[in-house]
């Protein structure tokens, strides 16, 4: 029994990175109607950004919470306005493809000069060390990753679900003639939200430079499962990719104990439920 | 490359016109393809660095001067055995190649030793670990050359046991090299008097080793095997510190570890581990001018690891072979055979010796990681603390079940 807790925790924690993940896609699919297949690169950028700013300029882990967001969001709106604001109106597949085009030159470059295997970044003192809950011993960065990253998803789904702004970005997807015609500059809002979500997955680089190795295909493995959760949990459902990510987490981790060796595949399969049982995600409403 | 290549090939017209009438007949044409993980979590212990390892072999023999016209080729495995066996059968029917070198990974390892013999091709194979590439599996067309898991299990393995650590839970990479190293870890634990008391198996390049940590840190075993490689392993480690494993009072036995692993981790988490490799570029003044050159030409400055160490002694010894031949290098059981009839001598490995089983014999050394506070450069890694002597670290003939012994 207490070794299920643990395994709940860590699951716990897995979900949290899906969970930034698949809200970042969530939001770009939701608002721009791209499938942003370059998701897992952005992660690893924000990644070797927090690397580049403790290494070349000694800017610790807080400040690399604020700035690698900011970098690699505006890295991502300048994609946006040079080559993803061509691709309204035409066919998923062409957004699809360019970003997958994207992130294989990005990744590509990264490994050209970094290797594979990745750079060592270490956790910050403030969150170093652990404590112990009786069932397990939790390391404190962990459980920051999960509480911080709660409380990112939820402030995103506020921002989005609940805010004038939110209402006029969410506006401007069912119609964006209309809320032009009411004074919005529509193509910043996009440009923006773009950058919203790109900055998403390179805070979850952050969070998991500590635990994992600053590589260049980092988000390359992670971004089948992440893209599998957002299916589950239905395509631009922003709440339904919270806590799907979450859940799976919990899932993938139970996998981990019970049976090992499915654990990579045990999210496929749920997916492959899901749409069979109900083709729009969890949450996804029929188009 | 491509003018080097038209230069060898003039320079061998050259000389074919020179000599003909006294060796007419002598084919003196190979081609040799470099086989690897070359994105992946293996690619940066073999991979682009193997292949510049082989390129540096063909530089140093200068058998091109000697008339013979060497080109090289290389090919991403993507840790797939279908696509390594697709690649080297294209490369024995198109590409007409004669010699495959490196291939880490176990898995594609022993599919491509299968489409070696068949084609009668050479296999230099330095990058994988499965000791069954040069016993139940073996072929008359495979040398072996840097390592293997019986190797890692009577070095690192036995000098655990040894040293107390007779619980052991095993942490596997779920395929044919982490069944390998645990099967003949666990065959070492129990003739020492230890005991396993469990094993899980994860899936390979597994970002994330919480799950399988807490289940080892359950176990309350006083070793953790680490039977994974490359970027698995550094994710165990690293992760291992952060649930404060090794301050539990269980060892990590890191049972294979690579110079480019010990960089990704850091020395700050890394210090301590104790590891068994065959080459270090630190070893003598040989070794460090040997990594010294091939530092220069990597783009991220790394000097060898052991596994490129080995494709070059592996390329350096059969163009030895093919000089002894005199010509012909297209029959490969017989290079091989001519291979094994030599002894082995290079600048990375030292003084040692092919077996009949393909299994090349040299000196281990047990290592140990250094603190941050000793290492005195971007690469200085590794104090050496033990050498155990090719004969006590490989499979002794006796124990092979090897078919080419059985004559």
């Amino acid at each position: 029994m207490q070794a299920l807790y643990a395994q709940l925790l860590v699951g716990l924690i897995n979900g949290s990175f899906y969970a930034l993940l698949s809200l970042g896609l969530a939001v770009i699919f939701g608002m721009l109607n791209i499938i942003n297949f370059a998701h897992g690169a952005v992660y690893m950028m924000g990644a070797f950004a927090a690397y580049f700013l403790l290494n070349l300029g000694g800017i610790n882990y807080w400040w690399a919470l604020l700035l690698a967001p900011i970098i690699v969001g505006i890295f991502g709106m300048i994609l946006e306005r040079t080559m993803l604001q061509w691709l309204t109106g035409l066919d998923h597949l062409y957004g699809l493809l360019l970003t997958f085009g994207i992130a294989l030159i990005v990744q590509g470059v990264f490994q050209n000069y970094f290797g594979s295997s990745g750079l060592p970044y270490a956790i910050p003192d403030q969150l170093k060390g652990g404590m112990n809950l009786g069932f397990m011993f939790l390391p404190v960065y962990r459980g920051w990753v999960v509480i911080f990253s709660l409380v990112v998803c939820i402030a995103t789904w506020f921002l989005i679900e609940k805010t004038r702004l939110g209402a006029y970005l969410r506006a401007a997807t069912e119609n964006p003639t209309l809320v032009r015609a009411f004074g919005v500059n529509v193509p910043r809002m996009i440009t923006l939200t773009y950058g919203l979500g790109v900055g998403l997955a390179a805070l979850a680089g952050v969070l998991s430079a500590p635990i994992n190795q600053v590589r260049p295909l980092m988000g390359a493995d992670l971004i089948i499962v992440v893209f599998a959760v957002v299916v589950i949990g239905g395509m631009g459902s922003i709440m339904g990719s919270i806590i799907t990510g979450f859940a799976l987490g919990v899932i993938e981790g139970m996998t981990k104990y019970f049976y090992p060796e499915a654990s990579n595949t045990v999210v496929f399969v749920l997916m492959v439920l899901v749409l069979l049982v109900k083709p729009t995600g969890l949450t996804g409403r029929a188009a | 490359m491509k003018t080097m290549s038209i230069a060898s090939l003039l320079l061998t017209t050259a000389l074919t016109f020179a000599v003909t009438g006294v060796a007419s007949a002598q084919d003196k044409t190979v081609k040799i393809g470099a086989l690897s993980d070359q994105s992946g979590l293996y690619a940066d212990l073999g991979g682009p660095g193997s292949t510049l390892a082989a390129q540096m072999a063909i530089e140093d023999s200068g058998l091109a001067a000697k008339g013979w016209k060497i080109d090289l080729i290389s090919g991403d495995h993507q840790n797939k055995p279908d696509i390594g066996t697709a690649i080297a059968r294209q490369w024995f029917d198109v590409d007409k190649v004669d010699i495959i070198v490196d291939v880490p990974n176990s898995g594609v390892a022993l599919a491509v030793n299968n489409v070696v013999k068949e084609k009668n091709g050479v296999y230099i194979n330095s990058g994988a670990a499965t000791s069954d590439l040069t016993n139940a599996q073996c072929s008359p067309n495979t040398v072996h050359w840097t390592y293997d898991t019986y190797m890692l299990a009577h070095t690192t393995g036995q000098a655990l046991v040894k040293a107390g650590g007779d619980t052991w839970f095993f942490l596997t990479a779920d395929y044919a090299f982490g069944a390998a190293l645990e099967r003949d870890t666990t065959a070492v634990i129990a003739a020492n008097g230890g005991k396993v008391v469990g094993s899980v198996k994860h899936p390979l390049n597994t970002p994330d080793f919480s799950s399988f940590l807490l289940q080892a840190q359950a176990s309350k075993a006083k070793i953790i095997g680490l039977a994974n490689a490359g970027g698995d392993t550094t994710n165990t480690i690293k992760q291992a510190a952060e649930f404060g494993i090794v301050k539990g009072g269980q060892k990590l036995a890191a049972l294979l570890l690579f110079l480019t692993d010990v960089k990704a981790i850091g020395l700050e988490t890394a210090q301590g581990l104790n590891f068994t490799e065959t080459f270090y570029w630190d070893m003598n003044d040989k070794t460090r001018a040997f990594s010294k050159r091939f530092a220069e030409k990597m783009k991220s400055n790394a000097p060898p690891t052991m596994v490129q160490a080995g494709v070059y002694a592996g390329v350096r010894h059969y163009f030895k072979a093919l000089e002894a031949l005199g010509g012909n290098p297209h029959d490969g059981a017989k290079v091989v055979e001519k291979m094994k009839s030599m002894p082995t001598e290079d600048d990375l490995f030292g003084k040692g010796e092919i077996q009949p089983n393909g299994r090349t014999i040299h000196n281990a050394y047990l290592f140990e990681v250094k603190k941050p506070s000793e290492s005195k450069g971007p690469w200085d890694f590794y104090k050496l603390v033990g050498t155990v002597p090719g004969d006590q670290a490989f499979t002794p003939l006796s124990e092979s079940k090897c078919a080419l012994l059985k004559k």
